[in-house]
């Protein structure tokens, strides 16, 4: 007779950044079964962004998750674009892509590290950490901060990239190629992350599209999306660049697909300095007076996936409803294809395979009280509670009116 | 010298509690834990269970659900205990400081020693921070 065991896995644990409990049903070493909660995370961002002016959203999209703290602006970004239906100006598509793709390396980076500490091969982790620290330099330089960049508004974007500072940046890119070069040839020819990540995790393609998996996760089994490309927006139309793909599926490919897309990343960022030396400076941003009456949807390829986000504007200066999907919505549920069958061990590296982002994926849940199954909460006694909560910060006058 | 001079007089042994965050905070006290900040030189070391930490940094704004765990640990941990509130978040609730689920910053919930501003703050402002709070008892 087989027992089961249950091993859980947060909600804070030392081995994840962020708080989320995953629950792994374990019969001996195998994992039969894993469900997990959300919810440490929540911070009612869609409600929140109704009270704020469209200028300030984007401060607030861009704290849903810092690491991929670009893509939910630019999701935004085409959104309210779609409503004024308006096109930006060239240079500012270059500098919006030069940021996308900027952040792309460094999220990468990010991850190949983090798998590596998950294999519990700390040399990769801190490598990979320390070449990440150049881009963030070049972030520093470009918008004044490593990761909040606020960079976007509606109609363009807040700061030019100067034409003196393009040879610091070409310079520096090429230093970061080097790096992934070095990376690159470390883990694709390592015997042991090969022995780790071969077979392990495999996603097959129909499981991606039963489960309506994106990004890297789709692309490392065959299944060949980009938004990028399938839906073009800012300066990706204008550059040449392909879409990585790999057949296998399993952890490896998904780590091959992130390393050779640093390259691609790095070729359109060389391609979009190019392009923007030959411009005049200064030309980057629109003046848009009043966004009208409408919906708009907005869509962007963030490191992991595709961000998704959804404005209804009544034509005042907030937004009416504010949706947003982040990739790992869609990536975190196939787990249940990934995991399942495969040991202890294993099974943690798969949920690192996708490069799972909590804080995006948060969602208002009507709370459960175990034992007696009553609902604690649900979203009409939440919207009471911000309500309640709106009117005693009125009262105190902190709030913003 | 103090039985508290006393407890902080060697290496630091820190735990990391991510409350209800944009990740951002998270990956900059990670960040300096690599090569390039190396906490690790002045002995600091992250550790994975609160039970053997002396240092408790929370970063994030604490959401309900946060708001009971983030208690439960205090209490769990051996005292003194040092407690750091990281970024605007942590601070004061920062952006999110309206939202429905916000249940007070760090300061509400349990005493706080240090605070560093920043949204993130940057490596160098977490290191000061934790080296000026251990030069200071």
């Amino acid at each position: 007779m087989s027992r089961k065991t249950l091993i859980p896995i947060g909600p804070y644990h030392p081995l994840q950044e962020e708080p989320e409990l995953f629950k792994l049903y374990c019969d001996g070493e195998i994992v039969t079964d894993i469900k997990w909660e959300t919810g440490y995370n929540h911070r009612g961002i869609e409600k929140l962004s109704e009270s704020k002016s469209y200028d300030q959203v984007f401060f607030l999209v861009e704290r849903i998750c810092g690491i991929c703290s670009t893509s939910h602006p630019f999701a935004f970004a085409n959104a309210v674009e779609e409503i004024v239906a308006v096109e930006i100006t060239d240079r500012a598509k270059y500098i919006r892509s030069i940021i996308g793709e900027l952040e792309r390396i460094h999220s990468h980076l990010l991850w190949v590290g983090l798998a590596g500490h998950f294999l519990g091969y700390n040399t990769v982790f801190m490598w990979a950490w320390k070449y990440r620290e150049p881009v963030l330099d070049l972030f520093e330089m470009i918008t004044g901060n490593r990761n909040s960049y606020a960079m976007f508004k509606v109609g363009g974007v807040r700061r030019d990239i100067e034409n003196s500072k393009i040879p610091a940046i070409r310079k520096e890119i090429a230093v970061i190629r080097k790096k992934i070069d070095l990376l690159t040839g470390a883990v694709m020819d390592d015997p042991v992350i090969h022995a780790r990540t071969k077979g392990v995790g495999i996603l097959t393609r129909q499981d991606i599209i039963d489960y309506g998996a994106v990004g890297p996760t789709a692309r490392a089994s065959g299944v060949d999306i980009d938004v990028r490309r399938d839906d073009p927006y800012a300066a990706y139309p204008l550059v040449n660049w392909k879409v990585i793909t790999a057949q296998a599926g399993d952890v490896f490919a998904k780590a091959e697909v992130r390393l050779l897309e640093m390259y691609e990343s790095a070729s359109i960022i060389e391609q979009c300095i190019d392009a923007l030396e030959k411009m005049k400076e200064g030309d980057i941003t629109l003046k848009i007076n009043e966004i009208p009456e409408g919906l708009g949807t907005g869509r962007a390829e963030a490191p992991r996936g595709e961000v998704f986000h959804f404005v209804v504007s009544d034509g005042s200066n907030s937004p009416a409803r504010h949706k947003i999907r982040a990739p790992s919505y869609t990536n975190i549920a196939t787990f249940k294809k990934s995991c399942i069958g495969q040991t202890i061990a294993d099974a943690t590296l798969s949920l690192a395979a996708v490069d799972p982002c909590y804080c995006c994926t948060e969602r208002m849940a009507a709370a459960y009280d175990n034992s007696s199954g009553k609902k604690i909460l649900n979203a009409n006694e939440l919207i009471a509670l911000s309500l309640k909560r709106t009117s005693e910060l009125r009262k105190s006058g902190t709030g913003h009116e | 010298m103090g039985f508290k001079d006393y407890c902080f007089r060697k290496s630091l042994w820190v735990f990391h509690f991510g409350g209800a965050s944009c990740n951002n905070c998270d990956i900059e006290i990670l960040d300096c834990l690599t090569p390039r900040h190396d906490l690790e030189r002045f002995g600091i070391l992250l550790v994975g269970s609160i039970r053997h930490a002396d240092v408790l940094l929370v970063n994030g704004s604490i959401n309900m659900r946060d708001k009971d765990r983030l208690l439960e640990l205090y209490h769990q941990a051996p005292k003194p205990l040092l407690v750091v509130a990281i970024g605007a978040c942590g601070c004061t609730g920062g952006i999110f400081a309206e939202g429905m689920t916000f249940a007070g910053p760090v300061d509400k919930i349990i005493p706080v020693d240090a605070y560093i501003p920043g949204c993130p703050p940057k490596p160098e402002a977490i290191i000061a921070g934790i080296v000026k709070l251990a030069g200071k008892k």
